[in-house]
């Protein structure tokens, strides 16, 4: 039996400080992935959503929140958190439904209204939540992780502040006719280097922002999407979802300690590269088959290990990938032709279906301005707080 | 004298040390303390004792804040730049984040620090932190 659910629809709300309900983006993007596949609201049997925890208690009913406000249909709903994986959590569960021939039709939205400046914890007093106390003893910021990590490249494999520039101004170039992308402007290397240091060695310039933004995809069973006369739809082929193995010996957020590995042996894979090996091994493809990638560069450093993670050079050859431009649109292998969190800055529950859109508009071959040419397989990745990651391997 | 920012994660002894767990049947450590169950997934030990942790470690990596952290990170009317470690100690096999004290600006992956509990940024409270090894 084929493990790949259709694609059949992709649309998105602009990302910004729009400063609105993240419902309206929600609303936005989902009528955006109805219009684009052809089908009616009502005629949805299934409606996920990427819980934000920022917005109150309808951000933790996201799904249902969104559910009412396109008018209560009797669709089944379901709401996931997985942190910045949340989005592909929910598109997992709706792909599950559809495999199980529980439904053929299911709408998965992610939507977030961010707060200025650092992603902080929820208030009082919290001394058992790992996530308040990092903050508390430690003033351990999300940048701060990314800087633990920039700095192992720049001690271990040489990076320098100039290739981190380098991806900022490809991601920049990269953005630029995006409609969707917030910042739509080119930046030089000079402004990077001037901009001010938050976390040594990452500055303001490396760090991706938060954002508001909405983004949706209207999945289908393959013989539904037939019956609508596609016949060569993009395809999810595989979506990962996998925790951690123990010992994980890397710091990640929002832990204070790592595993200990005192009585058993790290696994032979770390967490970052387990996601991108688990969705390979599913769609029974490997990094070779790839067209092009979106990966999560919450900062610029980051993105170089992401290169790694997913297989696209051995550890501690990124950087070489960016000098050489393999990266760029026009290059061997293309990384975040929408831009990525560069441009975008995070909405958390709609970034991971931000990711999986792009890479539908790519392999249909309508991302203009922007796109890869003969795309035919594409891969998303990402990691979040609390032992959370996501890949989606799309293919045509 | 302040009190400790926060209990069991630490003595304020002349000598300090991080207050960890160390499962009776496997041997792993917890920090901070694991008081029901080992994280070892081939482990169902349910008997946790209370360890002091290794005070002398080697940086796995640092970072030097030049913005203030949000709450519920003390906020104080002059910031002062902070820096945070990610230190590895060897017999625990683990890596241990905390706040750096001394002069550590010049610090290298697998420098060695040593652990000292100093007041916290606004003075209020004892906070464990890590202090390059001269």
């Amino acid at each position: 039996m084929s493990k790949d659910v259709a694609v059949l629809g992709a649309g998105m709300h602009p990302w910004g400080k729009w400063g609105r309900n993240f419902v309206e983006y929600g609303v936005h993007a989902a009528r955006a992935a109805l219009a684009d596949a052809g089908v009616d609201w009502q005629d949805v049997q299934f409606i996920a959503g990427g819980e934000t925890v920022r917005n109150g208690y309808a951000g933790y009913v996201a799904g249902s929140s969104i559910a009412q406000a396109l008018g209560w249909s009797g669709a089944r709903v379901a709401t996931a958190y997985a942190a910045c994986a949340s989005g592909a959590s929910a598109i997992d569960i709706a792909r599950a439904r559809i495999l199980a021939g529980l439904c053929d039709v299911a709408l998965v939205v992610g939507a977030d209204t961010t707060p200025k400046g650092f992603l902080a914890p929820s208030g009082g007093t919290r001394t058992q939540d790992p996530d308040w106390l990092r903050f508390f003893l430690l003033g351990a910021t999300n940048p701060t992780y990314f800087a633990f990590y920039a700095r192992r490249r720049m001690e271990l494999y040489g990076s320098t502040e100039k290739d981190w520039a380098a991806v900022k101004i490809k991601n920049a170039r990269h953005g630029l006719s995006n409609p969707n992308a917030r910042y739509r402007k080119e930046v030089t290397e000079e402004e990077i280097l001037a901009s001010a240091m938050v976390s040594e060695p990452l500055r303001l310039l490396n760090i991706c922002t938060t954002s508001d933004g909405g983004a949706a995809v209207l999945l289908t069973s393959l013989e539904y999407a037939r019956k609508k006369g596609i016949s060569d739809p993009v395809k999810v082929s595989a979506v990962s979802t996998v925790t951690p193995r123990f010992p994980k010996t890397v710091i990640d957020l929002p832990d204070i300690a790592t595993d200990s590995a005192a009585a058993a042996a790290p696994p032979e894979l770390t967490f970052r590269d387990s996601i991108a090996a688990a969705a390979y091994e599913e769609a029974d493809l490997g990094p070779e088959d790839l067209d092009l990638a979106e990966v999560y560069d919450l900062s610029t450093a980051l993105e170089l290990d992401w290169y790694e993670n997913i297989g696209l050079c051995k550890e501690g050859e990124a950087e070489r990938l960016i000098r050489d431009g393999d990266t760029t649109l026009g290059g061997r292998i293309p990384v975040n032709p929408s831009g990525g969190l560069a441009c975008f800055g995070e909405a958390v529950p709609a970034q991971a279906i931000a990711q999986v859109c792009e890479v539908t508009w790519q392999l249909q071959g309508r991302a203009q301005g922007r796109q890869v040419e003969d795309a035919n397989v594409g891969l998303t990745i990402n990691q979040g707080l609390f032992g959370h990651g996501s890949s989606v391997i799309l293919t045509k | 004298m302040p009190a400790p920012a926060v209990e069991g994660f630490f003595t304020t002894d002349p000598e300090p040390a991080l207050l960890g767990t160390r499962c009776s049947d496997c041997g792993t450590y917890h920090f901070p303390a694991e008081t029901f169950f080992c994280r070892n997934p081939a482990c169902s030990g349910t008997t946790l004792e209370q360890v002091t942790l290794s005070s002398r470690g080697t940086v796995w990596s640092w970072t030097m804040n030049r913005y203030a952290a949000p709450p519920p990170f003390p906020q104080t009317e002059a910031f002062e730049p902070y820096g945070v470690a990610a230190v590895e100690l060897a017999e625990e096999r683990m890596i241990v984040l905390g706040m750096l004290t001394g002069d550590f600006e010049t610090l290298k992956i697998g420098d060695e620090v040593e652990l000292l509990v100093e007041p916290h940024v606004d003075g209020e409270t004892l906070i464990w932190k890590w202090k390059p090894v001269a």
